[in-house]
């Protein structure tokens, strides 16, 4: 991890308040895991004070992009960002996917912009272990399905692919695939987690899972970002440093 | 030409006033990944407890303006794992080392003071009086000018090495706190601790971080920060450590202009974690600016 700045290559909306911002570091780029993320400065100001975590979307040769969602004084500031402008930002942090690891299928499960590590992750498996993807959002606006393929989709309202929540649709899907044979690999909103984490222990699927938690530092020092473990101890797991990628099992979500 | 930086608390000399403050530089390891420690006057440690401490529950902290609460609730590794794990790798720092020290009586203090005593790397303590996150421990004493007196005595018992006594803002006179320090023995007192805070979220009415309460930090506070230590300053007899909010070299000059002998780097080492090298360039470069050749020349300059 090293402090940088880098240079913004183009900053788009996706949709209305999700947006794809592309910078050039090869230093990241040769360096950055999937499910890794970066600490991004979106002012010079003190206001807002801390940095942004950010997990990584894709990289493309010396490209590096981020795919966010407005919601807050932090990314509102980051997607006023022009090409050209340059990013203050730490990385690359924390732990990626262990997605080297032995399974015969990947699946991913993703809600809203709960999708945003999966870009690089499913190309750096370079076809060679096929995979399936579940995206699931409130509405249709909050499907974002850019730099994937081979995707099945599920909304709340019904407004776009399978009417129900993405952990359901992926329930669905189930008995069509050997269990043991497959890995999850999901991010989303802690709700989503949580009744991901009950069917895959209900099922034994082996599934990681990467959190998201309010963090100042994201290297460690600040302590401000733990996550109780599955198994009593005197300690927590930082999300920054131990994760944010972590087993389903391990952690209490 | 390049300035004497280097200054004196009690008996312990530093290479120069930057100090990296308590809780905001873990045990060395993680920022040494962005500056040479080395070149740093001083790092504090993580509060250590006679026991290891799990810390508060999730979540601890949450973003103000220009500013941050955190409610972390002195997690730490406790002084056996401390002395085991952490002091190697702050062995090979060739920075001043100083232990942050917090505890949950006044018996716990002597004790953890007594023992880190034999640890040679460790130059200097820091006594955590004000921590306002713990239920024991840490204000209950920081509250109470008594307790602070007797916990500056009893560990003066047990240490020829440089107390520093950290006092808190949430009191009404900061002033008498220092005095009490001074009188039992503490070679300085380090100002100020984080001040109590809280915010809620408006749609579902709960607060936002679940110890309720927090330590506000950053430059939101430098301002009360910087009037705590011109009080002291102008009070008491005692070489200050100031803290709060410094983001940068100005900060910090403005700090020992009010009285501050060195200062402490805090929340900044979160956003810009190179912060600490980048102000004692800036330091240089003010002190040949101002003609200014050692740089305790400037320690409370204030003209009032």
């Amino acid at each position: 991890m090293d402090i940088y700045k880098i240079i913004v290559v183009s900053n788009t909306a996706l949709q209305e308040n999700v947006f794809l911002l592309k910078c050039l570091s090869s230093e990241i780029a040769s360096k950055i895991l999937p499910g890794q993320f970066c600490n991004i400065k979106v002012s010079e100001s003190d206001f807002p004070l801390l940095r942004r975590p950010f997990s990584i979307c894709d990289v493309e040769g010396d490209y590096i992009s981020f795919m966010y969602e407005v919601h807050g004084e932090g990314t509102k500031l980051l997607s006023h960002k022009k090409e050209g402008d340059l990013i203050d930002l730490i990385g690359p942090l924390g732990k990626g996917f262990n997605y080297k690891s032995e399974y015969e299928t990947a699946i991913f499960i993703a809600g809203g912009i709960g999708v945003a590590p999966f870009p690089y992750l499913t190309r750096s498996l370079d076809g060679s272990i096929p995979y399936k993807i579940f995206l699931g959002g409130r509405t249709e606006n909050q499907i974002h399905t850019y730099g994937l393929h081979n995707y099945e989709i599920s909304t709340d309202d019904g407004s776009m692919g399978y009417k129900g929540n993405v952990v359901q649709l992926f329930e669905k899907h189930i008995p069509l695939l050997d269990k043991s044979k497959i890995k999850v690999f999901g991010c989303g909103p802690n709700p989503m987690l949580r009744a991901l984490k009950e069917l895959c222990l209900l099922h034994e699927i082996n599934c990681e899972v990467s959190v998201e938690c309010a963090m100042a530092c994201g290297f460690g020092i600040c302590q401000g970002c733990p996550i109780e473990k599955a198994e009593e101890s005197d300690k927590y797991y930082l999300v920054c440093k131990d994760g944010p990628v972590f087993n389903i099992k391990d952690v209490v979500i | 030409m390049i300035p004497d930086l280097s200054v004196e608390i009690g008996s312990l000399k530093l290479k120069n006033p930057v100090m990296l403050a308590s809780g905001t530089v873990g045990y060395g390891n993680e920022i040494s990944e962005f500056m040479d420690l080395s070149k740093i006057g001083a790092i504090v440690t993580k509060s250590v407890s006679l026991k290891p401490r799990k810390g508060n529950p999730p979540q601890r902290i949450v973003e103000t303006p220009a500013g941050m609460l955190n409610a972390i609730g002195l997690a730490n590794v406790g002084l056996e794992e401390f002395i085991k794990t952490k002091i190697p790798f702050l062995k090979e720092v060739n920075s001043t080392l100083i232990c942050n020290i917090a505890a949950g009586s006044i018996e716990e203090y002597v004790e953890c003071t007594r023992i880190l005593n034999k640890e040679e790397i460790i130059k200097a303590f820091e006594i955590n009086v004000s921590c306002p996150n713990v239920k024991e421990g840490g204000l209950i004493f920081g509250n109470d000018v008594k307790a602070v007196g007797r916990i500056t005595e009893l560990v003066r018992g047990v240490t020829n090495k440089t107390i520093i006594i950290k006092l808190s803002p949430n009191v009404a006179n900061i002033a008498d706190f220092a005095e009490a320090a001074r009188k039992e023995g503490a070679d300085a007192v380090s100002a100020i601790n984080t001040l109590v805070g809280t915010s809620f979220d408006i749609y579902t009415r709960k607060p936002k971080i679940k110890n309720i309460t927090g330590g506000l930090s950053g430059p939101a506070i430098k301002p009360v920060a910087l009037a705590k230590v011109l009080e002291i300053s102008r009070r008491v007899d005692i070489p200050i450590i100031g803290i709060g909010g410094i983001m940068n070299w100005k900060d910090a000059i403005e700090f020992m202009i009010c009285g501050a002998s060195a200062f402490q780097l805090g929340t900044v080492n979160f956003v810009n974690p190179a912060a600490g090298v980048e102000i004692i360039e800036g330091l240089i470069n003010y002190c040949n600016k101002m003609s200014i050749t050692n740089i305790t020349d400037l320690i409370a300059t204030y003209k009032i």
